[in-house]
């Protein structure tokens, strides 16, 4: 079996270069296509981690390709996608500047196929040489981290086991720390502290009571209170710590020694200086001191002890807020106070085995991130995982589900979303579009938009209630989303996703009936009904220099097939004609069948219409399987005035109509003569 | 008409084309492609319109378009007038006779190629 075909995105404004491409690569690549920077962008944000390559036009209406690559930097997506520029623009300043911007190669207008396949295939391989590496890389660091926290584990759990607690403590005092110093950095940035800081001092914080190895047993186990002389004994295990770790050799300048000394030795100051063994003071005492001690504290008072029962979260918080338990620096009871809540609950979740395993693979993310290299294939493989399980559960629920990225500014709607409002799946710049002015109101979308960007990382949940406008009716809707937060320090906000739900019930059941009717279910081409309704669509918002034409046709023997071939000949001879319809239409054309043998086109033009007439009608009428096929077909154009679907299918038919009486198989253009023609159909 | 001779008669270069997309079926399938493709109806209402950058972008991809096929005449002609174009925000004198000669070069390249 063969490997999986990688994914190449084509991005370029002209559909026969894009072809070209495709044509040249397909048998090895599976293609996107974008036609744009906006829609290429919209794509990597879907699809990012299952692209390998991307080849990248220059010029391009509404993004360029300069644009593009700027976006991708920003998003830090060029690090892992390679970029090959494809051009006619050969300019040293071009290939300069989309080289400086981090494209990989260039190639040059007019493709030559050895050259494209050469290059693609070098870039993807170089790609994927990378991620592999990545991959080694991550399993390595994750080996070492663990044996470094494995390591600094013994050693703090041999003293906790002959203290006869349980190993909890050490992971406890660990999450505590590391909460606290979160909430300190954000408050304040007296302390410098940097994200590698905070992960070595709760590492270090696993070695605070590692000078308890020196006491005797008995003292240390003792139920009752201690005597003067034994809590003297007692409190040598600070020195005693700090000593075992001053005298390992020449690693006196580790930072985890450097600071595992510190928390050792002074994690019973205290901040009024009335602690021991130094009787520092205030900031004298080392802040990875503080916080450990207060972390200590917190968990000695919420854990049971031979010489006390276990309080509550609430219960030590108080007291320890009171003074009761030892003085410290104001900020970090704010600190405490603060995180109070969260950490009752993750203190809760902390097993001996869970805790270290997602440290460990936080610190190797972590690791990696300030490496560079941040994908390997065991993520993307989640991720794919992750995305193919949402967007099937977007299809299959009806409802309109939507998600909205905040830089540059998209909606994403499912596709049957899209399908129920008339929108476009992908909507870019939705301020400005239809989706942010009519659907909504402006000022609703901003409203909402306004809010979203507001929440923070915990509350990222919204609900509010709009009247918008959906199919040209005003609906109450209730909106419900979540603001999608990174979870990087400091958190940036990202956009959101989130659901759309029309108040009334019933309407819900109507729409998914809509859906349904939309198609004609032997061609597969718009139905009568929803023709009408894009054609309307697209001639309301008809520009001054844009032309449409409607195009009408029957087949002129279709009941002959049906009589001599039977009705199975005549269902086939149609769905033959309906895809005759289809390859010769563009994308943007609109086809239907509108009932029995009788299909319409509608297609917008530019200068001479007749011989793209000319070239439908010849493509239709032809041979199938020996059956001759003939229409009349009769053409409406806008010729520059306004016009709707009625009326335009009125003039095509009076066309088609004469062209019947006049010997058929041709066609015929509407003109003023026509007029008064009386074809027998009641519009 | 086969599509070397369909070449000579539109002034495009049949060897070069050949060395790169190398079949004649590629070739022709993407000839007729050229018939769909809008950039030239494009490039004439931008030119009606006088939107000198639409224009420009709609003559780049035209020219892109004819280069990929080795349609040389055609290729050099729209060229010439995307060079024209270029940076400009208004169409000015020197535009036109080019705008023309474009005109009649795909003019010639679309009845040849209908003729396949």
């Amino acid at each position: 079996m063969g490997r999986a075909k990688k994914t190449i995105l084509i991005v370029d404004d002209s559909e026969m270069n894009r072809a070209l491409l495709a044509d040249m690569l397909e048998n090895d690549y599976d293609i996107l296509e974008a036609e744009n920077g906006m829609e290429a962008t919209t794509i990597m944000h879907e699809h990012e981690l299952s692209i390998s390559l991307v080849l990248l036009d220059i010029v391009m209406p509404v993004m360029d390709g300069f644009e593009t690559l700027a976006l991708m930097n920003k998003r830090g997506w060029i690090r892992n996608l390679p970029v090959i520029m494809i051009s006619a623009e050969t300019g040293s300043a071009f290939m300069d500047k989309a080289y400086g911007l981090g494209a990989v190669d260039y190639i040059s207008r007019p493709f030559d196929e050895r050259t494209v396949r050469h290059r693609v295939d070098s870039n993807v391989i170089l790609g994927e040489k990378q991620r592999d590496l990545a991959d080694r890389l991550t399993a390595q660091i994750y080996e070492k981290e663990k044996d470094n926290r494995l390591m600094i584990e013994i050693l703090s759990h041999i003293v906790e086991f002959r203290n006869g607690e349980s190993g909890l403590h050490v992971l406890h005092v660990h999450a505590i720390t590391e909460m606290i110093l979160k909430t300190l950095r954000k408050k304040t940035d007296k302390y410098k502290l940097t994200q590698q800081d905070i992960s070595l001092i709760c590492n270090a914080s696993a070695l605070h009571d590692v000078g308890k190895i020196s006491i005797p047993s008995e003292i240390l186990n003792k139920p009752g209170r201690f005597t003067p002389e034994e809590f003297e004994i007692m409190k040598t295990h600070t020195m005693e710590g700090a000593k075992m770790l001053g005298d390992i050799p020449l690693r006196a300048n580790e930072p985890l020694i450097k600071i595992g000394y510190e928390i050792c030795r002074w994690h019973h100051e205290r901040y009024d200086g009335r602690g021991y063994p130094d009787g520092l003071k205030g900031e004298q005492i080392p802040i990875a001191a503080q916080v450990v001690a207060l972390a200590d504290v917190y968990d000695a008072l919420t854990a049971t002890r031979v010489y006390k029962p276990a309080y509550t979260p609430e219960k030590a918080l108080q007291m320890i807020l009171n003074g009761e338990c030892g003085a410290f620096n104001p900020l970090l009871l704010e600190c405490l106070k603060d995180c109070a809540g969260l950490l009752k609950k993750e203190l809760t979740m902390i097993s001996l085995g869970n805790a270290a395993e997602r440290e460990i693979q936080k610190t190797v993310a972590d690791t990696l991130k300030t490496g560079g290299a941040d994908t390997s294939s065991r993520a993307v493989q989640l991720l794919e995982h992750e995305r193919m399980r949402s967007s099937t559960l977007a299809s299959l629920s009806r409802e309109i589900i939507f998600e909205y990225n905040a830089f540059p500014e998209i909606i994403k709607l499912s596709d049957w979303s899209a399908g129920y409002l008339g929108m476009p799946v992908n909507i870019a710049d939705p301020r400005k579009h239809e989706f942010g002015t009519r659907v909504f109101k402006a000022e609703d979308f901003d409203h909402l938009l306004n809010k979203l960007k507001r929440t923070t990382p915990t509350s990222a949940d919204i609900t509010e209630k709009y009247a918008l406008d959906i199919k040209g009716t005003k609906t109450w809707c209730k909106i419900v989303a979540k603001a999608m937060w990174t979870d990087t320090e400091p958190p940036e906000y990202e956009g959101a996703i989130g659901k759309i739900i029309d108040i009334n019930d019933e309407l819900e059941e109507i729409a998914v009936l809509e859906l349904k009717a939309n198609t004609d279910a032997k061609t597969g081409l718009f139905n009568h009904e929803a023709a009408k309704e894009q054609i309307n669509d697209k001639l309301s918002s008809l520009k001054n220099d844009r032309q449409y034409a409607l195009l009408f046709f029957d087949l002129d023997n279709f009941k002959q097939a049906n009589d001599n071939y039977g009705h199975l000949f005549g269902d086939e001879l149609l769905e033959y004609v309906a895809a005759t319809v289809k390859k010769n239409t563009r994308t943007s054309d609109i086809s239907a069948r509108i009932g029995g043998d009788e299909f319409i086109i509608f297609m917008s033009y530019s200068g001479e219409i007749e011989p793209q007439i000319e070239r439908i009608f010849n493509a239709i009428t032809g041979v199938y399987k020996t059956f001759p096929i003939k229409i009349s077909m009769g053409v409406a154009l806008t010729d520059g005035t306004p016009s709707d679907f009625d009326t335009m299918f009125e003039m095509a038919d009076k066309a088609a109509y004469s062209v019947k009486n006049s010997g058929k198989n041709s066609f015929c253009f509407y003109s003023d003569e026509l007029k008064n023609t009386v074809t027998g159909r009641n519009s | 008409m086969t599509v070397k001779e369909c070449y000579e008669v539109m002034k495009g270069d049949y060897d070069d084309v050949m060395s790169r997309l190398r079949s004649d079926d590629r070739v022709k399938k993407f000839l007729l492609k050229v018939l769909d493709d809008p950039s030239f109806s494009q490039l004439c209402d931008a030119m009606a319109a006088k939107n000198a950058d639409e224009a420009f972008r709609a003559a780049h991809t035209l020219k892109g378009v004819s280069k990929n096929l080795s349609l040389t005449g055609l290729a050099y002609s729209t060229s010439n007038l995307t060079e024209a174009l270029r940076g400009k925000t208004e169409l000015t004198d020197d535009i036109d006779p080019l705008f023309k000669k474009v005109k009649k070069d795909y003019a010639l390249t679309m009845a040849c190629i209908q003729m396949l």
